[in-house]
Protein backbone atom coordinates (compact mmCIF):
# COMPACT_ATOMS: atom_id res chain seq x y z
CA UNK A 1 0.00 0.00 0.00
CA UNK A 2 1.06 3.34 -1.04
CA UNK A 3 0.25 6.58 1.19
CA UNK A 4 0.80 9.94 0.44
CA UNK A 5 0.01 12.01 3.56
CA UNK A 6 -0.65 16.19 3.66
CA UNK A 7 2.23 16.40 0.84
CA UNK A 8 3.12 19.85 0.43
CA UNK A 9 5.29 21.13 -2.08
CA UNK A 10 6.21 24.76 -3.24
CA UNK A 11 8.18 26.03 -6.20
CA UNK A 12 10.85 28.39 -6.78
CA UNK A 13 10.24 29.08 -2.88
CA UNK A 14 11.14 32.23 -1.57
CA UNK A 15 10.66 33.94 -4.86
CA UNK A 16 8.55 36.05 -6.93
CA UNK A 17 7.80 33.22 -9.11
CA UNK A 18 6.86 31.16 -6.28
CA UNK A 19 4.00 28.86 -7.24
CA UNK A 20 2.19 25.93 -4.63
CA UNK A 21 1.70 22.90 -6.53
CA UNK A 22 0.49 20.98 -3.44
CA UNK A 23 -1.29 21.81 -0.08
CA UNK A 24 -2.32 18.72 2.05
CA UNK A 25 -1.93 16.46 -0.70
CA UNK A 26 -3.37 13.25 0.67
CA UNK A 27 -3.94 10.10 -1.27
CA UNK A 28 -3.89 6.06 -0.57
CA UNK A 29 -3.12 3.60 -3.35
CA UNK A 30 -4.08 -0.20 -2.15
CA UNK A 31 -2.22 -3.29 -3.34
CA UNK A 32 -3.39 -4.77 -6.58
CA UNK A 33 -5.21 -1.31 -8.01
CA UNK A 34 -3.85 -0.19 -11.32
CA UNK A 35 -4.87 3.98 -11.10
CA UNK A 36 -5.26 5.91 -14.10
CA UNK A 37 -4.37 9.56 -13.94
CA UNK A 38 -5.31 12.25 -16.08
CA UNK A 39 -5.36 15.86 -15.93
CA UNK A 40 -3.78 19.24 -17.52
CA UNK A 41 -0.35 20.29 -18.09
CA UNK A 42 0.74 21.83 -14.48
CA UNK A 43 -1.98 19.77 -12.86
CA UNK A 44 0.71 17.57 -10.48
CA UNK A 45 0.38 14.36 -12.47
CA UNK A 46 4.43 13.91 -13.13
CA UNK A 47 5.07 16.13 -9.66
CA UNK A 48 3.69 13.01 -7.58
CA UNK A 49 5.00 10.21 -9.67
CA UNK A 50 8.60 12.66 -8.83
CA UNK A 51 7.76 12.97 -5.54
CA UNK A 52 7.01 9.03 -5.07
CA UNK A 53 10.24 8.10 -6.83
CA UNK A 54 11.87 10.47 -4.93
CA UNK A 55 13.06 12.51 -7.48
CA UNK A 56 12.04 16.03 -6.29
CA UNK A 57 12.04 16.31 -2.46
CA UNK A 58 9.06 17.51 -0.62
CA UNK A 59 8.28 20.58 2.10
CA UNK A 60 6.57 17.99 4.41
CA UNK A 61 4.13 15.25 4.77
CA UNK A 62 4.94 11.87 4.20
CA UNK A 63 5.44 8.85 2.08
CA UNK A 64 4.75 5.46 3.55
CA UNK A 65 5.27 2.47 1.41
CA UNK A 66 3.60 -0.73 3.16
CA UNK A 67 4.34 0.76 6.64
CA UNK A 68 7.64 2.08 5.60
CA UNK A 69 8.11 5.87 6.12
CA UNK A 70 10.59 6.40 2.89
CA UNK A 71 9.99 10.39 2.65
CA UNK A 72 13.82 10.78 3.18
CA UNK A 73 15.24 7.66 1.18
CA UNK A 74 17.31 8.61 -1.93
CA UNK A 75 15.62 8.20 -5.23
CA UNK A 76 17.74 5.09 -6.00
CA UNK A 77 17.15 2.94 -2.75
CA UNK A 78 13.11 3.53 -3.65
CA UNK A 79 13.78 2.35 -7.29
CA UNK A 80 14.84 -1.04 -5.59
CA UNK A 81 10.81 -1.90 -5.49
CA UNK A 82 9.93 0.47 -8.12
CA UNK A 83 9.57 0.10 -12.12
CA UNK A 84 9.53 3.12 -13.68
CA UNK A 85 9.17 3.71 -17.00
CA UNK A 86 9.31 7.33 -18.69
CA UNK A 87 7.79 9.13 -21.59
CA UNK A 88 11.12 9.52 -23.35
CA UNK A 89 11.83 6.15 -24.59
CA UNK A 90 15.58 6.93 -24.57
CA UNK A 91 15.42 7.40 -20.85
CA UNK A 92 14.83 3.86 -20.14
CA UNK A 93 17.72 1.87 -22.04
CA UNK A 94 21.18 2.25 -22.73
CA UNK A 95 21.49 3.08 -26.13
CA UNK A 96 25.34 2.15 -26.67
CA UNK A 97 25.08 -1.32 -25.09
CA UNK A 98 23.55 -4.30 -26.87
CA UNK A 99 19.86 -5.78 -25.96
CA UNK A 100 21.50 -8.74 -24.59
CA UNK A 101 23.55 -6.28 -22.07
CA UNK A 102 20.59 -4.46 -21.51
CA UNK A 103 18.07 -7.36 -20.48
CA UNK A 104 21.74 -8.75 -17.88
CA UNK A 105 21.65 -5.29 -16.56
CA UNK A 106 17.99 -4.99 -15.78
CA UNK A 107 18.01 -8.75 -14.45
CA UNK A 108 20.92 -7.87 -11.85
CA UNK A 109 18.58 -5.37 -10.26
CA UNK A 110 18.60 -5.85 -6.69
CA UNK A 111 21.29 -8.11 -6.64
CA UNK A 112 24.86 -6.77 -6.42
CA UNK A 113 26.92 -4.97 -9.14
CA UNK A 114 29.90 -6.85 -8.32
CA UNK A 115 33.31 -8.43 -10.21
CA UNK A 116 30.84 -11.45 -11.74
CA UNK A 117 30.19 -11.53 -15.49
CA UNK A 118 27.90 -9.09 -16.61
CA UNK A 119 25.49 -11.37 -18.57
CA UNK A 120 24.81 -14.45 -17.69
CA UNK A 121 24.82 -17.50 -20.38
CA UNK A 122 22.61 -19.24 -18.63
CA UNK A 123 19.93 -16.75 -18.67
CA UNK A 124 20.08 -15.96 -22.30
CA UNK A 125 17.26 -18.16 -23.30
CA UNK A 126 15.41 -16.75 -20.49
CA UNK A 127 16.07 -13.46 -22.22
CA UNK A 128 15.34 -14.13 -25.81
CA UNK A 129 12.08 -15.79 -24.51
CA UNK A 130 10.92 -12.67 -23.19
CA UNK A 131 11.56 -10.50 -26.06
CA UNK A 132 9.64 -13.09 -28.04
CA UNK A 133 6.73 -12.23 -26.49
CA UNK A 134 6.31 -8.22 -27.57
CA UNK A 135 6.13 -9.68 -31.37
CA UNK A 136 8.78 -7.06 -32.71
CA UNK A 137 11.92 -9.70 -33.27
CA UNK A 138 14.02 -8.09 -31.10
CA UNK A 139 14.94 -11.48 -29.74
CA UNK A 140 16.61 -12.14 -32.99
CA UNK A 141 19.11 -9.13 -32.32
CA UNK A 142 20.51 -9.74 -28.92
CA UNK A 143 23.67 -8.40 -30.03
CA UNK A 144 22.45 -5.38 -31.51
CA UNK A 145 22.75 -2.08 -30.03
CA UNK A 146 19.73 -0.43 -28.80
CA UNK A 147 20.19 3.07 -29.62
CA UNK A 148 19.42 1.47 -33.47
CA UNK A 149 16.02 0.59 -32.72
CA UNK A 150 12.94 2.80 -33.13
CA UNK A 151 11.24 4.60 -30.25
CA UNK A 152 8.24 2.11 -29.76
CA UNK A 153 10.51 -0.91 -29.61
CA UNK A 154 12.82 0.76 -26.76
CA UNK A 155 10.11 1.51 -24.92
CA UNK A 156 8.72 -1.98 -25.21
CA UNK A 157 12.49 -2.89 -23.92
CA UNK A 158 12.16 -0.53 -21.31
CA UNK A 159 8.51 -2.40 -20.08
CA UNK A 160 10.06 -5.75 -19.85
CA UNK A 161 13.61 -4.40 -18.18
CA UNK A 162 11.58 -2.48 -15.57
CA UNK A 163 9.32 -5.30 -14.51
CA UNK A 164 11.99 -8.21 -15.16
CA UNK A 165 13.03 -8.36 -11.13
CA UNK A 166 9.90 -8.49 -8.38
CA UNK A 167 9.05 -4.94 -7.70
CA UNK A 168 5.72 -3.49 -5.81
CA UNK A 169 4.82 -0.97 -8.00
CA UNK A 170 4.54 0.56 -11.84
CA UNK A 171 5.28 3.85 -12.14
CA UNK A 172 4.07 4.91 -15.98
CA UNK A 173 4.77 8.47 -16.41
CA UNK A 174 2.97 9.15 -19.86
CA UNK A 175 4.58 6.27 -21.49
CA UNK A 176 3.01 6.21 -24.90
CA UNK A 177 3.03 9.75 -25.31
CA UNK A 178 6.04 9.91 -27.82
CA UNK A 179 4.82 7.44 -30.19
CA UNK A 180 3.17 6.72 -32.64
CA UNK A 181 -1.11 5.77 -32.56
CA UNK A 182 -0.16 2.36 -33.73
CA UNK A 183 2.93 1.74 -31.51
CA UNK A 184 1.33 2.94 -28.20
CA UNK A 185 -1.46 1.05 -29.04
CA UNK A 186 1.06 -1.93 -28.84
CA UNK A 187 2.90 -0.96 -25.79
CA UNK A 188 -0.52 -0.44 -24.26
CA UNK A 189 -1.50 -3.82 -24.85
CA UNK A 190 1.59 -4.85 -23.61
CA UNK A 191 1.22 -2.67 -20.54
CA UNK A 192 -2.10 -4.07 -19.71
CA UNK A 193 -0.65 -7.79 -19.93
CA UNK A 194 2.38 -7.28 -18.29
CA UNK A 195 0.41 -5.37 -14.88
CA UNK A 196 -1.94 -8.63 -15.34
CA UNK A 197 0.25 -11.50 -15.15
CA UNK A 198 2.48 -10.03 -12.88
CA UNK A 199 0.05 -8.47 -10.79
CA UNK A 200 1.58 -5.07 -9.69
CA UNK A 201 0.43 -2.08 -8.29
CA UNK A 202 0.17 0.31 -11.11
CA UNK A 203 0.09 4.26 -11.56
CA UNK A 204 -0.37 5.07 -15.30
CA UNK A 205 -0.07 8.81 -15.57
CA UNK A 206 -1.37 9.34 -19.26
CA UNK A 207 -3.35 12.26 -21.62
CA UNK A 208 -5.26 9.42 -23.97
CA UNK A 209 -8.52 9.51 -22.39
CA UNK A 210 -9.17 6.40 -24.24
CA UNK A 211 -6.65 4.48 -22.30
CA UNK A 212 -7.58 5.69 -19.04
CA UNK A 213 -10.88 5.14 -19.53
CA UNK A 214 -9.94 1.20 -20.95
CA UNK A 215 -7.42 0.15 -18.52
CA UNK A 216 -7.15 0.23 -14.64
CA UNK A 217 -9.57 -0.21 -12.10
CA UNK A 218 -9.18 2.88 -11.04
CA UNK A 219 -9.40 6.38 -12.33
CA UNK A 220 -7.93 9.61 -10.84
CA UNK A 221 -8.12 13.18 -12.89
CA UNK A 222 -6.46 15.93 -11.11
CA UNK A 223 -6.58 19.55 -11.34
CA UNK A 224 -4.16 22.14 -9.92
CA UNK A 225 -2.89 20.06 -7.19
CA UNK A 226 -5.98 18.66 -5.94
CA UNK A 227 -7.70 14.88 -6.94
CA UNK A 228 -11.05 16.56 -8.55
CA UNK A 229 -12.17 12.71 -9.40
CA UNK A 230 -11.80 9.63 -8.03
CA UNK A 231 -13.99 6.85 -9.31
CA UNK A 232 -12.69 2.57 -8.91
CA UNK A 233 -14.17 -0.50 -9.30
CA UNK A 234 -17.92 -0.41 -11.27
CA UNK A 235 -18.06 3.06 -11.34
CA UNK A 236 -15.11 3.45 -13.05
CA UNK A 237 -15.93 0.59 -15.27
CA UNK A 238 -18.70 2.89 -16.26
CA UNK A 239 -16.61 5.63 -17.06
CA UNK A 240 -16.76 6.42 -20.60
CA UNK A 241 -14.22 8.53 -22.27
CA UNK A 242 -16.49 10.65 -23.59
CA UNK A 243 -17.58 11.86 -19.53
CA UNK A 244 -14.04 12.55 -18.95
CA UNK A 245 -13.17 14.85 -21.99
CA UNK A 246 -16.28 16.87 -20.81
CA UNK A 247 -15.07 16.77 -17.57
CA UNK A 248 -11.85 18.20 -18.62
CA UNK A 249 -13.60 20.76 -21.15
CA UNK A 250 -15.32 22.05 -17.80
CA UNK A 251 -11.96 22.21 -15.77
CA UNK A 252 -10.06 24.29 -18.47
CA UNK A 253 -12.91 26.73 -19.07
CA UNK A 254 -12.66 27.52 -15.67
CA UNK A 255 -9.13 28.02 -16.17
CA UNK A 256 -9.78 30.79 -19.05
CA UNK A 257 -8.05 28.56 -21.73
CA UNK B 1 64.69 2.93 -36.23
CA UNK B 2 65.68 5.07 -32.99
CA UNK B 3 63.06 7.19 -33.98
CA UNK B 4 60.39 4.95 -34.84
CA UNK B 5 61.38 3.08 -30.97
CA UNK B 6 61.29 6.37 -29.75
CA UNK B 7 57.44 6.83 -31.19
CA UNK B 8 56.63 2.99 -29.96
CA UNK B 9 58.20 3.71 -26.72
CA UNK B 10 56.20 7.36 -25.75
CA UNK B 11 53.33 6.14 -27.77
CA UNK B 12 52.92 3.03 -25.63
CA UNK B 13 53.19 4.69 -21.98
CA UNK B 14 51.09 7.37 -22.74
CA UNK B 15 48.74 4.57 -24.39
CA UNK B 16 48.09 3.64 -20.52
CA UNK B 17 47.09 7.15 -19.83
CA UNK B 18 44.95 7.10 -22.95
CA UNK B 19 43.19 3.98 -21.88
CA UNK B 20 42.12 6.19 -18.15
CA UNK B 21 40.96 8.86 -20.41
CA UNK B 22 38.69 6.65 -22.35
CA UNK B 23 37.21 5.86 -18.90
CA UNK B 24 36.27 9.46 -18.34
CA UNK B 25 35.71 11.02 -21.66
CA UNK B 26 34.00 7.97 -23.62
CA UNK B 27 32.78 6.00 -21.08
CA UNK B 28 31.60 8.05 -18.39
CA UNK B 29 31.26 11.01 -20.63
CA UNK B 30 32.96 13.26 -17.64
CA UNK B 31 35.82 15.52 -19.22
CA UNK B 32 38.19 15.20 -16.42
CA UNK B 33 41.18 17.47 -15.96
CA UNK B 34 42.96 16.60 -13.06
CA UNK B 35 45.09 14.17 -15.20
CA UNK B 36 47.57 16.58 -15.75
CA UNK B 37 48.59 16.55 -12.33
CA UNK B 38 47.80 12.99 -11.69
CA UNK B 39 50.05 11.41 -14.37
CA UNK B 40 53.39 13.19 -12.37
CA UNK B 41 51.50 12.26 -9.45
CA UNK B 42 52.55 8.75 -10.74
CA UNK B 43 55.62 9.80 -11.77
CA UNK B 44 56.52 11.84 -8.33
CA UNK B 45 55.19 8.87 -6.03
CA UNK B 46 57.53 6.63 -8.29
CA UNK B 47 60.73 8.69 -8.06
CA UNK B 48 60.70 9.22 -4.18
CA UNK B 49 59.44 5.02 -3.49
CA UNK B 50 62.61 4.10 -5.67
CA UNK B 51 64.97 6.00 -4.45
CA UNK B 52 64.00 4.89 -0.89
CA UNK B 53 64.77 1.59 -2.19
CA UNK B 54 61.10 0.32 -2.89
CA UNK B 55 61.24 -2.52 -5.95
CA UNK B 56 60.13 -1.26 -9.20
CA UNK B 57 57.24 -3.15 -9.50
CA UNK B 58 55.31 -2.07 -6.40
CA UNK B 59 56.49 1.41 -6.77
CA UNK B 60 53.86 0.61 -10.26
CA UNK B 61 51.41 -0.40 -8.26
CA UNK B 62 51.42 2.12 -5.11
CA UNK B 63 51.83 4.80 -8.17
CA UNK B 64 48.24 3.44 -9.54
CA UNK B 65 46.87 3.35 -5.87
CA UNK B 66 47.74 6.88 -5.23
CA UNK B 67 46.32 7.58 -8.94
CA UNK B 68 42.93 5.61 -7.54
CA UNK B 69 42.66 8.15 -4.58
CA UNK B 70 43.03 11.25 -6.35
CA UNK B 71 40.10 9.81 -8.70
CA UNK B 72 38.06 9.55 -5.80
CA UNK B 73 39.00 13.07 -4.22
CA UNK B 74 37.56 14.36 -7.91
CA UNK B 75 34.77 12.04 -7.87
CA UNK B 76 33.81 13.59 -3.83
CA UNK B 77 34.02 17.14 -5.21
CA UNK B 78 31.87 16.58 -8.11
CA UNK B 79 29.59 14.36 -6.61
CA UNK B 80 29.08 14.78 -3.13
CA UNK B 81 29.78 18.69 -3.11
CA UNK B 82 28.09 18.99 -6.43
CA UNK B 83 30.83 20.77 -8.35
CA UNK B 84 30.68 20.79 -11.95
CA UNK B 85 32.12 18.13 -13.01
CA UNK B 86 35.44 20.12 -15.58
CA UNK B 87 35.74 22.64 -12.07
CA UNK B 88 36.13 19.38 -9.83
CA UNK B 89 39.22 18.38 -12.11
CA UNK B 90 40.75 22.11 -11.90
CA UNK B 91 40.81 21.91 -8.29
CA UNK B 92 42.08 18.31 -7.92
CA UNK B 93 44.67 19.26 -10.72
CA UNK B 94 45.78 22.53 -8.92
CA UNK B 95 46.03 21.47 -5.57
CA UNK B 96 48.27 17.74 -6.62
CA UNK B 97 50.82 20.37 -8.05
CA UNK B 98 51.81 20.94 -4.71
CA UNK B 99 51.67 17.71 -3.73
CA UNK B 100 53.51 16.67 -6.33
CA UNK B 101 56.41 18.99 -5.57
CA UNK B 102 55.96 17.83 -1.99
CA UNK B 103 56.81 14.47 -2.68
CA UNK B 104 59.43 14.59 -5.09
CA UNK B 105 61.17 17.63 -2.65
CA UNK B 106 61.31 19.76 -5.64
CA UNK B 107 60.84 20.31 -9.33
CA UNK B 108 63.13 17.60 -10.24
CA UNK B 109 64.33 14.26 -9.00
CA UNK B 110 66.36 12.09 -10.65
CA UNK B 111 66.82 8.45 -9.73
CA UNK B 112 69.65 7.18 -12.01
CA UNK B 113 71.45 4.17 -11.43
CA UNK B 114 68.52 2.38 -9.38
CA UNK B 115 66.63 -0.42 -11.13
CA UNK B 116 63.64 0.23 -12.96
CA UNK B 117 60.85 -1.77 -14.52
CA UNK B 118 63.35 -1.66 -17.73
CA UNK B 119 66.71 -1.84 -15.97
CA UNK B 120 67.23 -4.24 -13.15
CA UNK B 121 68.95 -7.74 -12.77
CA UNK B 122 66.26 -9.24 -15.49
CA UNK B 123 66.63 -7.24 -18.10
CA UNK B 124 70.25 -6.62 -17.99
CA UNK B 125 71.37 -9.92 -20.20
CA UNK B 126 68.77 -8.10 -22.53
CA UNK B 127 69.62 -4.80 -22.54
CA UNK B 128 73.32 -5.71 -23.45
CA UNK B 129 72.27 -8.46 -25.98
CA UNK B 130 71.64 -7.11 -29.64
CA UNK B 131 68.03 -6.76 -29.42
CA UNK B 132 69.16 -4.36 -26.49
CA UNK B 133 67.09 -1.30 -28.06
CA UNK B 134 63.93 -3.17 -28.25
CA UNK B 135 63.48 -3.72 -24.91
CA UNK B 136 62.11 -0.53 -23.54
CA UNK B 137 58.97 -0.69 -26.26
CA UNK B 138 58.46 -4.84 -25.28
CA UNK B 139 58.59 -3.88 -21.89
CA UNK B 140 56.03 -0.92 -22.20
CA UNK B 141 53.85 -3.21 -24.59
CA UNK B 142 53.46 -6.14 -21.92
CA UNK B 143 52.40 -3.34 -19.53
CA UNK B 144 49.69 -1.88 -22.04
CA UNK B 145 48.49 -5.50 -22.82
CA UNK B 146 48.21 -6.27 -19.39
CA UNK B 147 46.19 -3.35 -18.94
CA UNK B 148 44.57 -3.32 -21.89
CA UNK B 149 42.84 -7.00 -20.94
CA UNK B 150 42.11 -5.75 -17.10
CA UNK B 151 40.06 -3.30 -18.83
CA UNK B 152 38.24 -5.30 -21.35
CA UNK B 153 37.54 -8.09 -18.54
CA UNK B 154 36.07 -5.12 -16.39
CA UNK B 155 33.98 -3.98 -18.46
CA UNK B 156 32.20 -6.94 -19.18
CA UNK B 157 31.19 -7.54 -15.21
CA UNK B 158 28.64 -6.38 -13.82
CA UNK B 159 30.10 -3.71 -12.21
CA UNK B 160 31.54 -2.94 -15.64
CA UNK B 161 27.94 -2.58 -17.13
CA UNK B 162 27.04 0.10 -14.51
CA UNK B 163 30.05 1.99 -15.77
CA UNK B 164 29.33 2.24 -19.09
CA UNK B 165 25.50 2.76 -18.21
CA UNK B 166 26.54 5.91 -16.11
CA UNK B 167 27.65 7.70 -19.01
CA UNK B 168 25.32 5.98 -21.49
CA UNK B 169 22.22 6.97 -19.67
CA UNK B 170 22.53 7.22 -15.99
CA UNK B 171 18.97 7.96 -15.31
CA UNK B 172 18.86 3.88 -15.96
CA UNK B 173 21.53 3.45 -13.24
CA UNK B 174 19.22 5.15 -10.83
CA UNK B 175 16.28 2.81 -11.97
CA UNK B 176 18.46 -0.21 -11.39
CA UNK B 177 18.36 0.81 -7.89
CA UNK B 178 22.05 2.29 -7.35
CA UNK B 179 23.49 5.51 -7.32
CA UNK B 180 25.24 6.79 -10.21
CA UNK B 181 27.21 9.28 -7.51
CA UNK B 182 29.17 5.76 -6.26
CA UNK B 183 29.40 4.48 -9.90
CA UNK B 184 30.88 7.75 -11.34
CA UNK B 185 33.84 7.89 -8.34
CA UNK B 186 35.06 4.33 -9.37
CA UNK B 187 35.01 5.37 -13.08
CA UNK B 188 37.57 8.29 -11.98
CA UNK B 189 39.00 6.18 -9.69
CA UNK B 190 39.89 3.58 -12.11
CA UNK B 191 40.56 6.34 -14.42
CA UNK B 192 43.37 8.08 -12.26
CA UNK B 193 44.40 4.93 -11.59
CA UNK B 194 45.84 4.17 -14.91
CA UNK B 195 46.68 7.80 -15.80
CA UNK B 196 49.10 7.41 -12.64
CA UNK B 197 50.44 4.25 -13.52
CA UNK B 198 51.50 5.82 -17.06
CA UNK B 199 53.43 8.72 -15.05
CA UNK B 200 55.14 6.05 -13.36
CA UNK B 201 56.11 3.68 -16.26
CA UNK B 202 57.25 6.97 -17.80
CA UNK B 203 59.33 8.07 -15.17
CA UNK B 204 60.95 4.87 -14.86
CA UNK B 205 61.69 5.15 -18.50
CA UNK B 206 63.10 8.35 -18.38
CA UNK B 207 64.99 7.73 -14.88
CA UNK B 208 64.13 11.37 -13.22
CA UNK B 209 60.93 12.65 -12.17
CA UNK B 210 60.15 16.22 -13.41
CA UNK B 211 57.19 18.49 -12.42
CA UNK B 212 56.24 19.48 -16.20
CA UNK B 213 56.07 16.54 -17.50
CA UNK B 214 52.31 16.07 -16.62
CA UNK B 215 51.22 19.42 -18.56
CA UNK B 216 48.90 19.04 -21.63
CA UNK B 217 48.82 14.55 -20.76
CA UNK B 218 44.59 15.59 -21.00
CA UNK B 219 45.47 16.84 -24.79
CA UNK B 220 47.46 14.14 -25.62
CA UNK B 221 44.99 11.72 -24.04
CA UNK B 222 42.34 13.16 -25.12
CA UNK B 223 43.80 13.43 -29.05
CA UNK B 224 44.48 9.30 -28.50
CA UNK B 225 41.28 8.39 -27.53
CA UNK B 226 39.57 10.12 -30.47
CA UNK B 227 42.28 9.28 -32.97
CA UNK B 228 41.71 5.63 -32.03
CA UNK B 229 38.01 5.69 -31.79
CA UNK B 230 36.88 7.86 -35.10
CA UNK B 231 39.63 5.99 -37.14
CA UNK B 232 38.65 2.58 -36.34
CA UNK B 233 35.30 3.63 -36.14
CA UNK B 234 33.69 0.78 -38.42
CA UNK B 235 36.47 -2.19 -37.65
CA UNK B 236 34.39 -3.74 -35.53
CA UNK B 237 36.43 -6.35 -34.99
CA UNK B 238 38.57 -4.59 -33.38
CA UNK B 239 37.90 -3.55 -29.46
CA UNK B 240 38.27 0.22 -28.36
CA UNK B 241 40.56 -0.58 -26.01
CA UNK B 242 42.95 -1.36 -28.90
CA UNK B 243 41.74 1.25 -31.03
CA UNK B 244 43.04 3.76 -28.59
CA UNK B 245 46.28 1.81 -28.21
CA UNK B 246 46.78 2.46 -31.82
CA UNK B 247 45.89 6.29 -31.54
CA UNK B 248 48.13 7.14 -29.10
CA UNK B 249 51.02 5.31 -31.02
CA UNK B 250 49.96 7.68 -34.00
CA UNK B 251 49.67 10.36 -32.08
CA UNK B 252 53.19 10.30 -31.15
CA UNK B 253 53.68 9.37 -34.54
CA UNK B 254 52.17 13.01 -35.57
CA UNK B 255 54.01 14.67 -33.42
CA UNK B 256 57.25 13.03 -33.99
CA UNK B 257 56.71 14.10 -37.60
CA UNK B 258 55.74 17.86 -36.76
CA UNK B 259 58.69 18.27 -34.90
CA UNK B 260 61.21 16.46 -37.36
CA UNK B 261 60.27 18.61 -39.87
CA UNK B 262 62.37 21.29 -38.30
CA UNK B 263 60.19 24.08 -38.09
CA UNK B 264 59.73 24.17 -34.48
CA UNK B 265 62.29 24.85 -31.71
CA UNK B 266 61.68 21.47 -29.27
CA UNK B 267 60.14 24.83 -26.47
CA UNK B 268 57.33 24.64 -29.44
CA UNK B 269 56.65 20.78 -28.37
CA UNK B 270 53.70 21.53 -26.20
CA UNK B 271 52.44 24.34 -28.97
CA UNK B 272 52.47 21.56 -31.47
CA UNK B 273 50.68 19.29 -29.00
CA UNK B 274 47.79 21.58 -28.84
CA UNK B 275 47.60 22.47 -32.31
CA UNK B 276 47.52 18.81 -33.69
CA UNK B 277 45.04 17.71 -31.27
CA UNK B 278 43.09 20.94 -32.36
CA UNK B 279 43.43 19.75 -36.11
CA UNK B 280 42.29 16.51 -35.07
CA UNK B 281 38.99 17.83 -33.46
CA UNK B 282 38.16 19.53 -36.49
CA UNK B 283 38.69 16.36 -38.78
CA UNK B 284 36.62 14.48 -36.41
CA UNK B 285 33.59 17.27 -35.75
CA UNK B 286 33.84 17.32 -39.78
CA UNK B 287 33.54 13.76 -40.75
CA UNK B 288 30.57 13.76 -38.25
CA UNK B 289 28.85 16.31 -39.85
CA UNK B 290 29.06 14.36 -43.17
CA UNK B 291 25.94 11.97 -41.54
CA UNK B 292 28.68 9.21 -40.83
CA UNK B 293 27.59 7.95 -37.47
Amino acid sequence: MLELKNICKNYNQGTVNEMCLFENFCLTIGDGEFVSVVGSNGSGKTSMLNIICGSIPVDSGQIIIGRKDITRMPEHKRLRTIGRVYQNPAMGTCPNMTILENMAMADTKGKSFNLRPGTDRKRIDYYRDSLKVLGLGLEDKLDVKVGVLSGGQRQAMALLMSTMTPIEFLILDEHTAALDPKTAETIMELTGKIVEEKKLTTIMVTHNLRYAAEYGNRLLMMHQGKVILDKSGDRKQETRTEDLLSLFNEISVECGN
Amino acid sequence: MSIILGILEEGLIYAILALGVYITYSILDFPDLSVDSTFPLGAAVTAALLLAGVPASAALLISFFCGVLAGIVTGLIHVKLKVVDLLSGIIVMTGLYSINLAIAGGANLAFFGQSTIFENDITAPLLSSPAGDFTVTLISLAVVLVVKFLLDAYLKTRSGYLLRAAGDNDTLVTSLAKDKGTVKIIGLALANGLVALSGSVYCQKQGFFEISTGTGSIVIGLASVIIGTKLFRRASFMKTTTAVIIGSILYKACIAAAMAIGIFKTSYMKFVTAALFLIILVISNRSRGKGAA
